[in-house]
């Protein structure tokens, strides 16, 4: 049938491509870590002279205008169409059927720093070391570095990350009379009684179906539930005491009515930030984007400060969302796709762009570095400077967090199990023995060793 | 002279028309073919494989097919979709004809404009309807509540999972009972009205005359629309996919069979047992509607 003649095409010329990369060696070839020989810059310039036509699927929104526009004047002879499939899981359920399909995927689309190992492990990605990749680890944070690195390969450029901090409304918390922001958790539960107790609102929302926030929460206390060895083991633990300790602290915030459980991205819970009914949200750096545009008449109410800590002698962040850029499998033309995940996130402009025009968390050093991006302030936050807040926070995200390479299954899991736990008000540790298990569950039925 | 002329054209004529015919035909059957048998076949292929992350794709035989039966996630859906049927549909089927039957006595005014308004929740698409009803059934800022709570009556949590099962019931009547209402409606214009005559002559009123007379005669067009009914009920995924980002904990990955097969297939990437499923359910559908006509078919025997 057409369809396999195709893919077998795509397939063949794939292989020509890797054998001719393989076989060349040049004056400038150098090799990259994993072992696997760079290709050469005249293989690089004839690719990017070439007119060529890239598809990237993304739900950045402006990014044709901004980060690409730049790439495509840099490069005429190629040309990028941008394409929004859908936010989050709709985009990665297109992906998932174009790769099935063998057809109708795009050479480069944006992937989550957490779905990665989820791509890598059906192979769907391109190793990006023989196009040197291993040149661009110091432009990078670590720990945003560490987390495209695995399998013997780099598989995705960092776009942005997501570490947490809590924004909250300073007007509500003042009437209730805290006017320094909560800096450990034992403050917020004090903070959290008050807020109760003296004004209608909550001191946040729990969202009850947000998997990825609970997944933020144990990295902050440092749990380290998911591991993956690249091949096939895989460890998951959900039941350590650092999860407890988390799960039991927001157990007792739910039980004694401190926080609502809403789910949330919804209208309801949109509205719910807007009037006031939550007076903060534990989020990521990425978060007030979502507030700016729904909650936009509370305009200048709000701050941002440090996620309340464990310790009190330490700093420790956790990380929530994040994107890369990363190349699909049966991309026909892999170096200047790889040339177009390198532009829009390492070039000094492309980068900062993003943090300045986007309000991505940035993840390039020179940005974090850039007063222009540091000394933003923000109309939002009442003129406070949000950036340099988060940049501080960034440096405390503990470099060493795996994800387990089924994250859609996990999420999902999470919300037949976690969901109706913290909706009820029950037993939340009690649930994450029952999300652990069906986890533990799937990986073998799925082949892999559970440790 | 004109029997041999028939006979003569008659085998290129008939040929000519038979032709015709098939060229007619063709556009459906090709579509036919191409967009429901060869899925349905490619369908039935992937069901006896098993596929997964680490270990690839092997034959499994039938083996889909036993983990379906004795699922209780799947089984717990078939038994909500029952349940749903047993309550909704006579309550929607009874609305529509109660409706079309009103309008058939010719006893409301503007008929037409009835027809029209309770057709058009059918004509909103089923996606934008959800998710209207998904808003007024907000706790906090939803329509319903705020009515309720302006009137200082309590306002129940609409999307709780007590009540979810409920709210989907009151969505899917909502849209269909207009649909059936217009089937029923066509169906009753074609009675001959001498029966009408001659029942109004015996003097039986109209309530008896709709009992009687009008509700056999459309037997066929109310059978059409259980049917129908049995296959959507079952076939429900609109209502838990767009419903279940507002309350997740009332609507489970396998609230219904349709949705369960959907996350099957998208989220946990097994490709393979979702066509299991979802070829177990189609044959649990046909099942219960060969049913349903077998026991209506029963009675009309036992009545002549």
């Amino acid at each position: 049938m057409q369809l396999n003649r195709r893919h077998l095409l795509g397939l063949g010329a794939g292989a020509l491509a890797a054998s001719a990369v393989a076989g060349c060696s040049s004056t400038t070839s150098s090799t990259a870590a994993s072992g696997a020989s760079v290709i050469s810059e005249d293989e690089r310039t004839k690719a990017l002279n070439t007119p060529t036509e890239l598809t990237f699927w993304t739900w950045v929104p402006d990014i044709a205008t901004k980060e690409v526009a730049k790439f495509m004047a840099a490069y005429p002879n190629i040309k990028v169409k941008v394409e929004n499939v859908g936010q989050g899981a709709a985009h990665y359920q297109k992906l998932r059927t174009a790769l099935k399909a063998g057809e109708g995927g795009p050479d480069v689309a944006q992937m989550e720093l957490q779905y990665i190992s989820s791509y890598v492990v059906t192979k769907s990605l391109v190793d990006l070391t023989p196009y040197g990749a291993a040149s661009l680890q110091p432009l990078f944070v670590d720990w945003c570095w560490k987390q495209v690195v695995m399998a013997n390969g780099i598989y995705a450029i960092p776009q942005d990350s997501g570490p947490l901090g809590n924004v909250y409304r300073k007007d509500i918390l003042d009437s209730a009379g805290i006017t320094t922001p909560p800096a450990t958790w034992d403050d917020y539960y004090t903070a959290a009684k008050a807020v109760r107790a003296k004004t209608k609102s909550y001191i946040s929302n729990f969202a009850s179906g947000q998997g990825g926030m609970f997944v933020a929460l144990l990295w902050q206390a440092g749990a380290k539930p998911f591991t993956w060895d690249g091949g096939q083991k895989v460890g998951i633990n959900l039941t350590s005491p650092e999860a407890t300790k988390v799960m039991q602290y927001w157990q007792k915030l739910i039980q004694e009515d401190l926080v609502s459980t809403d789910a949330d991205f919804n209208d309801a819970w949109y509205q719910g930030l807007a009037n006031g009914k939550y007076a903060g949200w534990v989020t990521a750096a990425w978060g007030p984007v979502f507030l700016q545009g729904t909650a936009a008449k509370t305009t200048g109410l709000w701050r941002a400060a440090k996620a309340p800590q464990w310790s009190t002698t330490s700093d420790a962040s956790g990380n929530w969302g994040g994107s890369t850029t990363a190349l699909i499998k049966g991309t026909k033309n892999p170096i200047a796709a790889y040339e177009l995940a390198k532009y829009i996130n390492s070039n000094d402009a492309s980068a900062l762009q993003f943090a300045t025009d986007q309000f991505f968390f940035p993840v390039t050093k020179s940005t974090i570095a850039n007063p222009t991006w540091s000394s933003q302030t923000s109309d939002f936050f009442g003129g406070q400077k949000v950036n340099e807040l988060f940049g501080g926070i960034a440096n405390s995200v503990d470099a060493n967090f795996q994800w387990l390479p089924f994250m859609e299954y996990v999420y999902s899991s999470a919300q037949d199990t976690m969901t109706p736990a913290i909706t009820n008000k029950g037993d939340l540790v009690a649930a994450m023995k029952a999300w652990e298990a069906a986890l533990k569950t799937y990986a073998t039925q799925q082949g892999f060793t559970v440790a | 002279m004109s029997a041999l002329v028939a006979r003569r054209n008659s085998r290129p004529l008939r040929r000519k028309q038979v032709t015709t015919a098939y060229l007619l035909l063709a556009p459906f059957v090709v579509v036919f073919l191409v967009m429901l048998i060869i899925p349905l076949v490619y369908s039935g292929y992937l069901s006896t494989f098993r596929t997964t992350l680490i270990g690839g794709t092997q034959f499994n035989g039938l083996a889909n097919y036993v983990r379906a039966f004795t699922d209780s996630e799947f089984l717990g859906g078939l038994g909500r979709m029952g349940l749903f049927l047993i309550i909704q549909v006579p309550l929607m089927l009874g609305l529509s004809l109660f409706v079309a039957l009103a309008l058939d006595s010719g006893r409301v005014r503007g008929s037409a404009a009835v027809r029209l308004l309770t057709f058009v929740p059918y004509a909103v698409p089923g996606v934008v309807a959800t998710m209207m009803w998904g808003y007024l059934y907000g706790n906090d800022f939803g329509l319903i509540g705020q009515i309720l709570r302006a009137v200082h009556l309590p306002a129940p949590n609409l999307l709780s999972a007590q009540n979810i099962l409920g709210s989907m019931m009151n969505i899917v009547t909502w849209q269909y009972v207009g649909y059936n209402m217009i089937i029923m409606f066509a169906a009753l214009r074609t009675i001959p009205t001498e029966l009408f005559e001659a029942a109004e002559i015996d003097g039986a009123s109209q309530l008896r005359i709709a009992w009687s007379i009008k509700i056999p005669a459309i037997r066929n067009a109310i059978m059409l629309t259980v049917i129908f009914s049995i296959i959507g009920t079952f076939q429900l995924f609109n209502e838990p996919s767009l419903l279940r980002p507002l309350n997740p904990a009332a609507i489970s990955s396998s609230y219904t069979p349709n949705f369960y097969a959907y996350n099957l297939a998208f989220i946990n990437q097994d490709i393979n047992y979702a066509a299991a499923i979802a070829f177990v359910l189609g044959l649990f559908i046909a099942a219960i509607s060969y049913v349903v006509q077998l026991s209506t078919r029963t009675r009309e025997g036992d009545g002549k």
